[in-house]
């Protein structure tokens, strides 16, 4: 563990002196709940309606895929027509687009990023790298299938898919939340412990909590 | 004097009539926007289902008391500036609770909704947050300096602070207009109100691009919802005040839908045709053009 998430007595300026304790002061580590859906099934239709055409998409790109979400904005595919924005802050954003190769490094950032996302939230696996590790299978630091580490709603195959698999890739996972079977984050919550164990197997320097909001 | 209790239901009458305007006109002005970039841009509906979604979300996080706080003040000031300024002039229904000295109230409750958000932003802990509240609350200062000035030369152009009297100076023609009385004055507000709207040249504060998107940087689920009904409340309530005070007001519906775009229309073009400023680049505009232009204006009454 690194020196600055030690525990330590810190001096104040008034001359006090206190302990801090980084990783429990500044983190909250409460287990993620399953959150239940409405009670009604008339609202929880009209709210998962809702969740369908208002997607947005956490600016975070963690492999050449980006690319290709650049084209998304521009006027010549405009995913916006279709209800799909680009937000910078994982706390006001609900897909979370992995794309392409995720190292390990990357890997920790990511979980961060989607624990801090709110509940229901969805992930979209952009490439082939994504699924079986692609042209990067047999890399010592990238991990080679995402859904070990993440609850995946979609898969966008392909090496690089074009911009209008993509928009096709946001059409089936409109699809899917509106079905309501969009409930990766309560998988996640369920299943908790298989993804943490394998978080844990490929980050070594696991330095955060095991869920940081 | 009694107080009317029939004024409740037709304020939240105005309520509801304006944030539905404001929904779709801010979903149209972005979709305005798109199209001067050769976007098709949102669908007119889009901003309901944001709302609708934001609402939706099944968890929601808090950083303290003021961080729900925050939003609420906000909202708060968007709708007390709305309620307090007499929408339609001559109306009963739609004169809201404007007093003797709304002027003053509604210049207050234009700063109210920053303030609530300083303190908001500032419980979050976010150190994005924090950087976007103090560009926020600089430039909003600077960008009101032109503005108060400008209402003061109206108060000592008609010799009231009463807007509903200020709006009835204006009636019988287009010429009895602030907009042609007392243009200097007009100039500094307007130049102020590029400030205040949120768009370009003025929107380091809030723009996705720049320190993620400011202020809001930890706000999520129901409090956004708040802060987006408030967005689209609070141009409207403002461009309400400048409406009654330069541009002789409203007496019906369309006439007030009307001017209130195209006023909201000027910052849109003058935000699709100029890049975005610093905000130490932007405090020294409105301290060079449009305060000088607001103390001639007061200077000349």
């Amino acid at each position: 563990m690194k020196d600055e998430l030690k525990k330590r007595l810190v001096k104040g300026p008034d001359g006090v002196e206190f302990e801090v304790d980084p990783l429990r002061d500044y983190y909250c580590d409460a287990r993620p709940q399953v959150e239940p859906p409405a009670v009604s099934k008339i609202v929880e239709d009209f709210f998962n309606w809702a969740r369908a055409e208002s997607l947005w998409i956490l600016g975070f790109a963690t492999g050449c895929g980006a690319i290709e979400m650049r084209p998304l904005m521009t006027p010549r595919f405009d995913a916006y027509r279709f209800g799909v924005q680009w937000r910078p802050t994982p706390r006001q954003s609900n897909l979370f687009i992995i794309s392409g190769y995720l190292s390990t490094k990357t890997l920790k950032r990511v979980i961060r990023s989607y624990e801090q996302m709110q509940s229901p939230k969805y992930v979209m696996g952009l490439g082939s790298c994504t699924i079986n590790g692609g042209m990067y299978w047999d890399s010592y630091n990238t991990i080679k299938r995402l859904d070990d580490y993440l609850p995946v709603d979609v898969y966008v195959a392909g090496c690089m898919p074009r911009p209008e698999s993509l928009l096709a890739g946001f059409e089936e996972l409109k699809r899917i939340i509106r079905e309501g079977k969009g409930e990766g984050a309560n998988k996640y919550a369920a299943e908790f412990d298989r993804y943490k164990a394998n978080q844990k197997q490929v980050i070594h320097d696991w330095d955060m909590p095991d869920y940081n909001w | 004097m009694q107080f009317d209790w029939m004024k409740i239901p037709y304020a939240l009458l105005t309520l509801f009539i304006v944030i539905n305007f404001g929904y779709l006109l801010n979903s149209f002005i972005a979709k305005i926007a798109a199209r001067v970039g050769r976007r098709r841009g949102i669908p007119i509906w889009q901003t309901y289902i944001d709302v609708a979604k934001n609402y939706g979300l099944r968890t929601s996080i808090t950083h303290g008391v003021m961080f729900y706080l925050g939003p609420v003040f906000r909202l708060s000031g968007g709708v007390g500036l709305l309620l307090f300024v007499p929408s339609i002039y001559g109306s009963y229904m739609f004169s809201n609770l404007s007093f003797a000295g709304d002027l003053i109230l509604a210049l207050y409750f234009v700063f109210f909704g920053t303030l609530g958000m300083a303190l908001g932003a500032a419980e979050s802990g976010h150190p994005y947050s924090a950087i976007g509240i103090t560009r926020g609350l600089s430039q909003v200062t600077a960008a009101e300096l032109p503005f108060a000035l400008a209402v003061f030369s109206v108060a000592l152009q008609y010799q009231t602070l009463s807007v509903t009297d200020i709006v009835a100076a204006q009636q019988g023609g287009i010429l009895h207009w602030t907009l042609f009385t007392n243009p200097l004055a007009v100039v500094a507000a307007m130049l102020s109100l590029l400030g205040s709207m949120m768009r370009p040249p003025f929107d380091v504060v809030l723009a996705p691009q720049e320190i993620p998107i400011g202020p809001p940087t930890e706000y999520h689920s129901s409090y956004l919802a708040l802060m987006q009904t408030n967005r689209a409340l609070f141009p409207i309530a403002k461009l309400v005040i400048y409406m009654n005070l330069f541009f002789g007001g409203a007496t019906d519906w369309p006439t007030f839908f009307l001017k209130v775009f195209l006023i909201y229309m000027w910052s849109v073009f003058v935000g699709v045709s100029f890049p975005r400023f610093r905000v130490d680049q932007s405090i020294r505009w409105f301290l060079i053009w449009a305060v000088p232009i607001g103390i001639l204006s007061i200077v000349l009454v």
